[in-house]
């Protein structure tokens, strides 16, 4: 049935993470690479994102780290000659440019087939107005959008359609540049915002409080046709898909309902002519059977990831299948083996899919949640029942909840206004209103939520009423127990109900432990087989529930297998780079004879897939649940240093409990957590270390300061609103965030460290055995120390490095190393100003650059840990990073523009949501493509300059001589202008936002997209300043115009397009670099 | 909060699960078969192809948008498949106690009370499935503590089709062209099916003699149980094979078809009874997801020289419908009229008024 001419094909993928487009296509890409595999047909990848489990070795058969735009995806069809090319698996990114591509008539041009849904089909659902069209012609009911091109047009269209309206931005990732509007003043503001995304914007009706529901649809060139998955929003319309809990399947549909809806999906994608996979979102009445259709997807997507995982279905890898031209009936399930993947998945569990937000990292972010999608991650919970499935997902959330109820009290202005208007805290908001005496009508009225679910989340507080009465595990009548564990309560949550935090949680919640296995009250594992157990599946996709009386798995005892501990959900600091960890970790594991175990809850990635290991319990990385899964699996030992934080933190208590740690010990792992310990280990070792102190007033904090002097890093431990850490450069800085920010005290110390201007900030990436180095990487931040290592710009192998430092760093490594007796990996981070070196932090655990410096070095550092760290043998990599003849290059995605708001400014605190690696024969031509592949474009012509200090401004007096050179034209601010004019670089000057009255207006010319790239530099923090510049900073995001807050990096990325052009970037793959 | 009484279910082997009492307070039994359908339980439970089981829905979560009001329109329910609860008994893991739909009237809870049919929650319904999957269906008995029953009601000793197939002749409909439906245990659905297609509905007995009536088209409907015990009907429709008209059998209908035809049936091991069955149209490239609901099937090698199978079930291979090779005769296993279930197969019934 395969069509046979295709022998090799082009894969599109997304890039870098970014708010809306995150870590699902990863595993996309991942199962559609390994369904081409499975038919020897050779692959080539384009995707810059070099932390990806799919731009790893095997996996693709040629990666190109190159940006996905339609410019380097025609010149890797020139070189590579595919016959075929796949657009559906690397999200809106891939898609655009595939519509752009054959809008150019570059498929026609290399005679390249697309596989699977036709590129008409595509314009098809993603132009609203041939959507519509589309639609009407099989009598389907769509959400009329009026199509308009300018502002006028759009208050006329909300005119005749009254308010409220939404507005959306044609072709944009997301729900970018979306709203809602309720007057004509808010209409007009989100517009102008939409029209610089798109030259289209659609203005509705808007439907909030409707049901939101969603169908996953595949079908074959046969036109047979099957919905494998159906999912209902908990939030009801208004609230984005990515920013709604989710459930699967949907819980307050009738059978007429369901199937009214799935017989729509069917009709839309059969006329619509979709080949692979396609989703259908809806409005529904929650009065009537009356509906709207939202939109089609016709690729793979978020939704489509997460459907996969709540059924077993292996969409992705089905789509590609049938892009090849099979059919649905020549495909088998992949769960059962024996039935055909021609059906529809029953389930006899739900699943909660519940978003991660990190909104408290942004500065002036607004809060609410609504029609644009702001969160960073997701995890999904397992259940059979909605609180058990619920209080899972919110624990998994990793924000410090314990469920919906026992959670530290938060405090809630105006109840009410917050059911009303959504924040990321939505949910909490609503146990707090039941805790107040709010009844499900109430909150109806006020959310829209369906009264089903509120009702449900009602029992878990009644239970938790119930428990609180109690005075004692004695007094626990086992019913209540059974009852409150079936809803989902964990130990934690139980012994806090009972012992009101009076005695030390944890002994509590040990006892309750205790008491409850006493009891013989224990969870049972349960299997997702795609079936409901209609037939016998050998599946390996687990998880845990305390409703069921009977395990679905026999436990052989024989310690013949390792558990990993994943990374948990997605968010600033902690993304696909662990799930490349925890992938490399368990393929080595069962490589060397082991059967690997994972535990990890998100949907997003590969590591969660069932093939990858040889059991997977989709479930809680809490100390409670990893030790329920320990004392079924009985393992050999456990590894808890691939994931990330999560299971680091874990490693202590599991070690106290008799996990068997594989590698390096828990108690070294807790020597460099600790600050104190580390500190005083450091001072011993006789490494230096930039001064710091905790202290508990603000005296001590003064008097202290007196001796390090200003600049200093400020680490409140309890914080109340804001960032968590600071830098403050003065006394008025420091009192005022000290005062407003966060609340120092014996009970909540502070930690004042010195901050070290103007040095430089260094890595390494190693892993060791027994305390000594076998593979290491140093790496050099292009920016200066004060950047957030996650948001830094990382060159490897460093290029500007005295060869003493790098011998000093080495040195001092191989101590630390010792001393904790590594084995294992771990990175360590210096300063370095001329040869001095400080050490500012070391975690014992895989970090973010692992995939990066693995994939550069081509020597997977994962590999040798996991060798280490179950002690098998390995070779030493003998060749030094020095002996490298290219640069790679990581750079930082940010997501500011859909952070309403926020100011996009990098500090201390980490801002990226994701990030690219590139690889360039010199620093030049790395730095340019890793920056076009975060979205910088070459600037035209005219470029806005305002270079904050002095010392920043002669930073960037290179670059601007160089700009000026090769005909940009220059506009600067005030300061910035002077300077330029004073070093005989001609330049405009434009004026700040706080001196309105004089022309040109810095501001203006961004908004009329008169300027093709921004530098703007923060200067200090007065008032007026940040003001001028985040306004300049904000409207820059808002009016998508590249922009650069870093000096260095400017200088590098200026010098970088000033030096080669577009056509100048060699056309490389990974292994043309690599040659041994 | 909600006092519930404890109760246990008992499977023929000795296997026992305890839960809770909800709907009627009694003890009751039968032969116990699982659903895989995750919606529909209004529909389901009105099934009359039910009659005499107790149905275990895999689906965890049951009772969440309650019950709708029973309103009829030219004799036929609105909302349900026949005029009354079939199963003898629901057994379901967790019960949603307060329900939440703007049609709903009543809880099912309530629904259950008025029909007289007791329930069980609280149940790990996938270990019981996994037994009947592995063991076959079983009979079974749930008990309240303190209220045994002495011996266990086998349905499949007695006519079950008897019991619930209508007692005398009833019309639904108009049209030109009249058609004779035998009730082996009709569900609602199909009538609305047939009526909507602008026909007239005769609706006889199931052992009613159809042959003297004056028609156009034949069907012979779904209904419990096992169908050695319609010899009636087979004879009748024997003779309706002698001649020309359209003759169209869903389920039941299918297996009567066959047997007057000339073939066998078997009892499944546990039945297929869900909303995802695959089946696939011999000697073409169409597949269709169906809603089924039988614990027979025709044996494919046993089908008359004139017939040959319509349609084949992908996961196991059983016979899914037959066709006549000449004459305007067709069946199929699974429900067209779908209610509870998908509806991609209802232009069957489009391709039976063709043939009138």
């Amino acid at each position: 049935m395969m069509d046979k001419n295709i022998k090799k094909i082009l894969l599109l993928g997304s890039g870098a993470l970014k708010i809306g487009e995150a870590g699902e296509f990863d595993y996309s890409g991942s199962q559609a690479l390994k369904a081409m595999k499975e038919e020897g047909i050779e692959t080539v990848l384009i995707n810059p994102n070099i932390a990806t489990v799919q731009t790893s070795e095997g996996v693709a058969d040629k990666i190109y780290f190159l940006p996905v735009t339609p410019y380097f995806v025609e010149q890797v069809i020139k070189k590579e000659k595919p016959q075929g090319i796949l657009l559906a698996f690397g999200g809106q990114t891939a898609l655009n440019c595939g519509v752009e591509l054959y809008k150019n008539g570059i498929f026609e041009k290399y005679n390249l087939k697309v596989l699977g849904t036709p590129v008409q089909a595509i314009m098809d659902t993603e132009d609203r107005e041939l959507f519509v069209k589309k639609l009407d012609q099989i009598d389907v009911k769509t959400i009329k959008s009026h199509a308009v091109e300018n502002i006028e047009d759009a208050i006329k269209a909300a005119d005749s359609l009254g308010y409220p309206v939404i507005i959306r931005a044609a072709y944009a990732l997301g729900g970018l540049g979306s709203g809602f509007c309720d007057n004509r003043q808010e209409l007009i503001s989100l517009s102008e915002k939409a029209f610089s995304y798109s030259t289209q914007v659609l203005v509705e009706k808007s439907l909030k409080g409707w049901k939101e529901i969603e169908y996953e649809v595949v079908r074959d060139r046969f036109d047979n046709c099957i919905t494998v998955c159906n999912m209902e929003n908990f939030d009801p319309l208004g609230i984005h898909t990515g920013e709604s809990i989710v459930v699967a399947p949907s819980q307050t549909l009738t059978n007429s309902e369901y199937h009214l809806l799935r017989e729509l999906a069917i009709k839309i994608v059969r006329h619509i002519g979709i080949i692979g996979e396609c989703n259908v979102q809806y409005a529904f009445d929650p009065y009537s059977e009356d509906y709207r259709v939202i939109e089609v997807n016709a690729r793979l997507s978020r939704s489509s990831a997460l459907a996969s995982k709540a059924t077993g279905y292996p969409l992705a890898f089905v789509a590609a299948k049938l892009g090849l031209g099979y059919a649905l009936y020549d495909l088998k399930n992949s769960v059962t083996k024996t039935t055909p993947a021609f059906f529809e998945p029953a389930l006899d569990y739900i699943v909660c899919k519940i978003p991660r937000w990190d909104l408290s990292k942004f500065q002036g972010v607004s809060r609410e949640i609504g029609s644009s999608m702001k969160s960073v991650g997701e995890v999904m919970a397992i259940g059979r029942s909605f609180e058990e499935a619920i209080q899972k997902g919110l624990r998994m959330i990793g924000q410090g909840a314990h469920g919906f109820v026992a959670n530290r009290e938060i405090v809630v202005e105006d109840i009410d206004k917050s059911l009303r208007e959504p924040t990321d805290n939505r949910i909490f908001v609503i146990s707090k209103a039941f805790q107040k005496g709010y009844t499900v009508d109430q909150i109806h009225k006020l959310t829209k939520i369906d009264k089903w679910f509120l009702d449900k989340l009602q029992n878990i507080v009644l239970t938790s009423k119930e428990i609180e009465k109690i005075e004692s595990k004695e007094s626990l009548e086992d019913n209540l127990l059974k009852r409150a564990k079936r809803e989902g309560f964990s130990d934690f949550q139980i012994a806090r109900l009972i012992y009101k935090d009076k005695i030390d949680p944890d002994l509590t919640t040990a006892m309750i432990r205790t008491h409850r296995k006493e009891r013989g009250i224990v969870p049972v594992v349960k299997q997702i087989d795609t079936l409901a157990a209609e037939y016998p599946a050998q599946t390996n996709y687990l998880y845990l529930t305390y409703n069921g009386t009977h395990n679905d798995v026999n436990y052989l005892g024989d310690h013949k297998s390792i558990i990993v501990l994943g990374s948990g959900a997605y968010r600033i600091g902690s993304s696909v780079e662990f799930d490349w960890c925890s992938v490399n970790a368990l393929q080595t594991i069962r490589e060397c004879g082991w059967r690997g175990v994972m535990i990890n809850y998100n949907p997003e990635t590969v590591s969660t897939d069932y093939d990858m290991c040889d059991r997977l319990y989709f479930d809680e990385l809490t100390f409670e649940r990893v030790m329920d899964i320990h004392e079924l699996e009985n393992p050999h030992g456990m590894v808890v240093s691939v994931g990330g934080q999560i299971p680091n933190n874990l490693a202590l208590k599991l070690d106290k409990s008799g996990v068997n740690i594989l590698g390096t010990t828990a108690e070294s792992i807790d020597k460099a957590e600790d600050r104190h310990k580390f500190s005083s280990m450091l001072d011993r070792l006789k490494i230096d270390q930039p001064r710091w102190r905790e202290l508990t007033t603000l005296k001590d904090v003064f008097s202290f300061v007196d001796i390090v002097g200003f600049p200093v890093l400020v680490r409140p431990s309890y914080v109340l609103s804001g960032a968590a850490m600071n830098v403050c450069s003065n006394n008025s800085e420091l009192e005022q965030f000290l005062n407003l920010a966060a609340n120092v005290s014996k009970k909540h110390p502070v930690v004042v460290s010195e901050f070290i201007q103007n040095a430089k900030e260094i890595e390494i990436d190693a892993v060791a055995k027994d305390g000594e180095i076998v593979a290491y990487a140093i790496s050099e931040h292009i920016e200066f120390a004060g950047v957030h290592s996650g948001d830094a710009t990382i060159q490897f192998p460093p290029q500007k490095l005295y060869v003493e430092t790098t011998r000093r760093i080495k040195k001092i490594a191989r101590k630390i190393a010792e001393e904790l007796n590594i084995s294992g990996p771990f990175n360590i981070q210096f300063l370095a100003k001329e040869n001095d070196i400080k050490v500012i932090e070391c975690n014992l655990r895989a970090s973010r650059s692992f995939p990066f410096v693995s994939k550069v070095l081509k020597i997977n550092f994962i590999e040798l840990a996991a060798k280490v760290m179950i002690g098998e043998p390995f070779i030493v990599p003998g060749k030094s990073a020095f002996d490298l003849d290219y640069v790679g290059i990581k750079a930082s995605q940010f997501s500011f523009s859909r952070l309403q708001k926020a100011d996009p400014v990098l500090g201390v605190d980490m801002a990226s949501t994701g990030e690219v690696g590139c690889i360039g024969d010199d620093t030049n031509e790395a730095i340019l493509k890793a920056m076009l592949s975060v979205g910088y474009r070459i600037p035209k012509k005219n470029i806005l300059i305002s270079s904050g200090s002095s010392k920043q401004k002669a930073d960037l007096l290179v670059a601007s001589k160089l700009l000026s050179q090769k005909g940009y034209n220059l506009f600067a601010t005030g300061g910035s202008h002077k300077y330029l004019i004073e070093n005989n670089i001609p330049a405009t000057l434009v004026h700040w936002p706080s001196d309105p009255d004089n022309q040109p207006q810095a501001l203006q010319m961004i908004q009329q997209k008169k300027i093709d790239l921004v530098i703007n530099i923060p200067k200090n923090l007065t008032q007026v300043e940040l003001e001028n510049g985040y306004k300049i900073r904000r409207a820059s995001v808002d009016f998508n115009i590249p922009l650069i807050t870093n000096a260095r990096l400017a200088s590098a990325f200026i010098i970088s397009f000033c030096s080669m052009g577009i056509e100048d970037i060699q056309i490389k793959s990974w292994d043309e670099y690599i040659s041994y | 909060m909600h006092i519930h009484k404890p109760a246990t279910l008992h499977l023929e082997n000795g296997d026992e699960f305890r839960g809770f009492s909800f709907g009627y307070d009694q003890s009751v039994d039968g032969e116990v078969v699982f659903s895989t359908a995750m919606v529909g339980y209004p529909e389901s439970l009105t099934d009359p192809s039910y009659s005499g089981q107790i149905l275990c829905v895999t689906y965890p979560l049951v009772g969440n948008y309650g019950v709708p009001e029973d309103i009829y329109k030219n004799n036929l329910s609105q909302c349900f498949e026949s005029e009354k609860i079939h199963v003898r008994g629901l057994v379901i893991s967790d019960y949603s106690f307060r329900y939440s739909h703007w049609n709903a009237v009543k809880s099912l809870d309530q629904w259950l009370k008025e029909h007289k049919v007791p329930g069980i929650f609280g149940i790990d319904t996938r270990e019981l499935t996994k037994i009947l999957r592995e063991k076959g269906s079983m009979l079974g008995k749930i008990t309240l503590d303190g209220d045994d029953l002495k011996s266990i009601y086998d349905p499949n000793l007695e006519n079950q089709v008897a019991l619930v197939s209508c007692k005398e002749i009833i019309r639904y409909g108009s049209g030109k062209k009249k058609i004779v439906l035998v009730d082996c245990g009709v569900k609602h659905n199909i009538i609305r099916c047939l009526v909507k297609r602008g026909v007239e509905v005769i609706r006889v007995p199931w052992n009613y003699d159809f042959t003297k009536l004056e028609y156009d088209g034949l069907f012979i409907s779904n209904g419990p149980g096992n169908p050695d015990f319609c010899t009636e009907t087979v004879d009748y429709i024997k003779v309706a094979l002698q001649q020309e008209r359209a003759i169209f059998g869903i389920c039941m209908g299918n297996q009567l078809l066959s047997m007057a035809g000339g073939a066998k049936t078997f009892k499944l091991k546990y039945g297929h009874r869900s909303h995802n069955q695959p089946v696939r149209m011999v000697n073409s490239d169409r597949c269709f997801i169906t809603s089924q609901n039988h614990g027979y099937a025709v044996d494919n090698s046993t089908l008359g020289k004139d017939w040959e199978p319509l349609f084949i079930n992908m996961n196991d291979g059983t016979n899914e419908g037959i066709r006549h090779k000449s004459k305007p005769f067709f069946s199929c296993q699974f429900h067209p009229e779908a209610s509870s279930g998908p509806t991609d197969t209802e232009f069957l019934f489009d391709d039976f008024i063709k043939l009138l």
